[in-house]
């Protein structure tokens, strides 16, 4: 069966410990991710995670019942098939003379990309879009010389105004009171 | 009210019912050790191993349904309880273990007896908690035991800091446990539940594949129920023995490599496999792509995981066995399926699986059908892991749900023992005999003392043939005879228990078998039998390591009934 990437999103108790339970059963399972991002939601104590899976349909859909199964995991959606908003972040420190500096200034603007730092001989590009958008960046850079690359990985949610993660908002937030109180 | 995390925990535990606790002190546990006189509610049992603990906590949650608790002091006291965690968690067996941790100031800074349980066990438990503030204990052990007992049962570990437990909190244990992320699902989708009832009721050759789910849930009246109105045959897996009785017209033994020739021929024949409350485990299904293939199968479970895991299943329904079980019955028209019970009863008796060859030297087989009579079939049987195992599943016949304890997934040598302590102290009232043999009960041995010391009147089989016997027939048939490490020496086993302080016997003739099983069970304590059997005794039948269960190796020698082999079950 062919295998394609997926996009899973978790919302997740923001407790210690919750990293490494998914990260310990992606390497127990041997499922292989390509990415993963997190970081706080809108609700309190609760964080979002974007995890890429790279597997068949079966395979995906069992790595998101056995994350579901993590305790601290409120809920995993493979958003696939929706149609979805998805971006990353790179940061590329590009070898730059003064002879190089104003192409690679050019091909940062065509991208709609940002020069965040300027060096005696290089530029770091700051540029966010898909992983094609990305990919094609650092692959124009790259004949000037890469010094460095750093990506974030992908985040994702699906359009429109209905999230498949929007549950239990209000549980959680009665909840965040009374712990407090 | 103000209390010491102790009294907290102590307090917490008499709140969810806690009778007994195995375990053994340390440093670490010291402060709640010290805390345990002020609750007499809580009966603690000092093992000889934390390893001990953990399989005698397992063995009573079994046996009781209750959750089984064990207890451990900081670094080794801990990682001895992960082989028991690990035994827990693959037989979704409810266990709570209670760790003690290094003071909070020395967390993180490799103190003595420091280990990181929590990460250590991290895959093995069902959820587990390092608990940094007397405050947090209660809420804490309520969510604990919550998830231990309920959806699909497994071990729940909580880790605690010397001086947590030292530390004053107010008291106040919560009436509900509050975890939104944690919703098991108990009633199946409807539309799933339709369509399985229509595979079911156009069925010509249906056959059901009971599970331990089945006991966990304690669905026997709503399996016999479906089984009865439509005349469905059941196996069991090796776990799920005695959800069904096995002495039921409708019963047809146990499933996998060492299973009935014919319960494997009929799962290979079945055109619609209905498997509750199972996992379909490698040694259950022998070959994927050669189990039943000529059946759609529809699974009931209440871990979504297990759906489609390890095999193709057409009907999905997760949910509660009993609960999934009820609106399946609603719908299923009564129904005869005349010559699918009669092939089976033909298969049965053409492959009898379970008789014992005439023989001059002591057969383990013999051993365990003797026990079986004496018994009247109405013990709990506790046992190791190896060819004593499934003699035990074999040629004893379990009518009772719980009535045979074993550990499974993990396949845990030295479990028979310190299982059958617990099994004992949860169920005072039962004959409770430990089948292990002598591979396995030399790894926990020292629960001896246990038993001595606590008077818990469990009897001992140890099916002495000193191979680790198992390993010794793979060796014979797939390794040359070439028997690498396999012989044993043990002790004299006799001695040994009466160096704890345990009447023994010795029996090495046929006719001594009956005899000694008798002094056994007229014995008000503890009794310990080494029955030195032939050493080269084969468990058949036998699905050979990579084939179907369709090709059923059986006992090669020309069988001859012995006087004592009578099938338990008035064949139609």
């Amino acid at each position: 069966m062919a295998t394609t990437k997926h996009t899973l999103v978790a919302l997740v108790e923001d407790k210690p410990g919750v990293l490494n339970r998914m990260a310990s059963l992606f390497r127990r399972r041997g499922f292989n991710i390509e990415s993963i991002a997190v970081g706080h939601s809108e609700i309190p104590h609760l964080s979002r995670m974007t995890i890429v899976v790279d597997g068949t349909t079966t395979m995906v859909e069992q790595v998101r019942k056995q994350l579901d199964k993590v305790i601290d995991v409120v809920r995993v959606s493979d958003i696939t098939s929706d149609n979805l908003i998805a971006r990353e972040l790179a940061l590329i420190k590009v070898k730059a003379t003064s002879s190089t500096r104003n192409e690679i200034m050019q091909i940062v603007d065509i991208f709609r990309a940002n020069i965040v730092d300027v060096g005696s001989d290089s530029v770091t590009v700051e540029v966010t879009g898909d992983k094609e958008k990305v990919d094609s960046l650092f692959n124009l850079l790259r004949g000037f010389g890469i010094k460095e690359l750093t990506r974030t990985g992908r985040i994702a949610m699906p359009r429109g105004v209905s999230s498949p993660l929007r549950v239990e908002k209000e549980s959680h937030k009665t909840r965040a009171k009374r712990q407090k109180a | 009210m103000k209390m010491t995390g102790a009294q907290i925990l102590c307090e917490s535990m008499v709140r969810e019912g806690v009778e007994v606790i195995f375990g053994i002190l340390g440093g670490a546990v010291l402060p709640l050790y010290d805390t345990l006189p002020q609750y007499p509610q809580l009966r603690h049992i000092l093992v000889r191993h934390e390893q001990g603990a953990a399989h005698a906590a397992d063995g009573y949650a079994r046996a009781t349904g209750k959750v089984g608790v064990c207890m451990a002091t900081s670094g080794p006291g801990a990682t001895n309880l992960v082989t028991g965690i690990a035994n827990a968690h693959l037989d979704s067996s409810p266990m709570v273990a209670i760790t003690g941790q290094v003071a909070r100031p020395f967390i993180g800074k490799d103190a003595f007896q420091e280990v990181d349980i929590t990460g250590i066990t991290l895959p093995i438990t069902k959820h587990n908690y390092l608990v940094l503030d007397a405050g947090s204990i209660a809420r804490t052990v309520k969510e604990a035991f919550h998830l231990a007992r309920s959806g699909r049962p497994g071990p729940v570990l909580i880790d605690i800091p010397r001086d947590v437990f030292i530390e004053e909190a107010e008291f106040h244990y919560p009436s509900k446990v509050d975890l939104p992320s944690y919703k098991p699902t108990l009633q199946g989708h409807p539309a799933q539940i339709k369509k399985a009832a229509k595979l079911i009721n156009e069925a010509r050759q249906p056959t059901i594949i009971a599970g331990r789910g089945v006991i966990i849930s304690r669905a026997y009246a709503e399996l016999k129920h479906l089984a009865e109105t439509a005349q469905i045959p059941v196996i069991t897996t090796l776990l799920g023995i005695g959800c069904f009785p096995e002495s039921h017209i409708l019963s047809f033994g146990m499933l996998g490599m060492h299973g009935m020739a014919y319960a494997n021929m009929a799962v290979s024949a079945a055109d619609v496999i209905i498997a509750i409350g199972m996992r379909f485990d490698d040694r259950a299904t022998a070959k994927v792509s050669g189990f039943a293939p000529n059946a759609h199968v529809i699974h009931i479970d209440i871990d979504p995981t297990e759906i489609g895991k390890n095999v193709r299943v057409d009907v999905p329904i997760v949910g509660d066995v009993k609960v999934v079980l009820e609106e399946l019955n609603k719908l299923i028209t009564p129904a005869e399926h005349i010559a699918w019970v009669k092939q089976l009863d033909d298969w049965r008796k053409e492959h009898p699986s379970t008789v014992i060859r005439d023989s001059e030297g002591l057969l383990p087989q013999f051993v365990i059908r003797k026990i079986y009579e004496v018994t009247k079939g109405e013990a709990i049987i506790a046992t190791g892991v190896g060819q004593n195992q499934m003699w035990a599943a074999q040629h004893y016949w379990y009518d009772k749900p719980n009535s045979l304890i074993s550990s499974g997934g993990l396949g845990t040598m030295g479990f028979g023992l310190p299982a059958s302590i617990g099994i004992k102290i949860g169920c005072p009232d039962n004959t409770v005999w430990c089948v292990d043999g002598d591979g396995g009960f030399q790894m926990t041995i020292q629960e001896l003392a246990t038993i001595a010391q606590e008077k818990v009147a469990v009897k001992i089989a140890i099916i002495n043939n000193g191979y680790l016997g198992m390993v010794r027939q793979w060796q014979e048939l797939f390794y040359g005879k070439r028997y690498v490490a396999t012989p044993l020496s043990g002790p004299d086993y006799v001695k040994i228990a009466e160096a704890y302080g345990i009447p023994g016997l010795r029996v090495k003739h046929k006719e001594e078998v009956v005899p000694a099983i008798e002094q056994a069970m007229a014995e008000q304590g503890p009794f310990l039998i080494d029955f030195v059997v032939e050493p080269e005794e084969n468990i058949y039948p036998m699905v050979p390591p990579g084939a179907s269960l369709s090709e059923v190796m059986e006992e090669p020698e020309p069988k001859v009934l012995s006087d004592s082999a009578k099938l338990p079950t008035s064949n139609i």
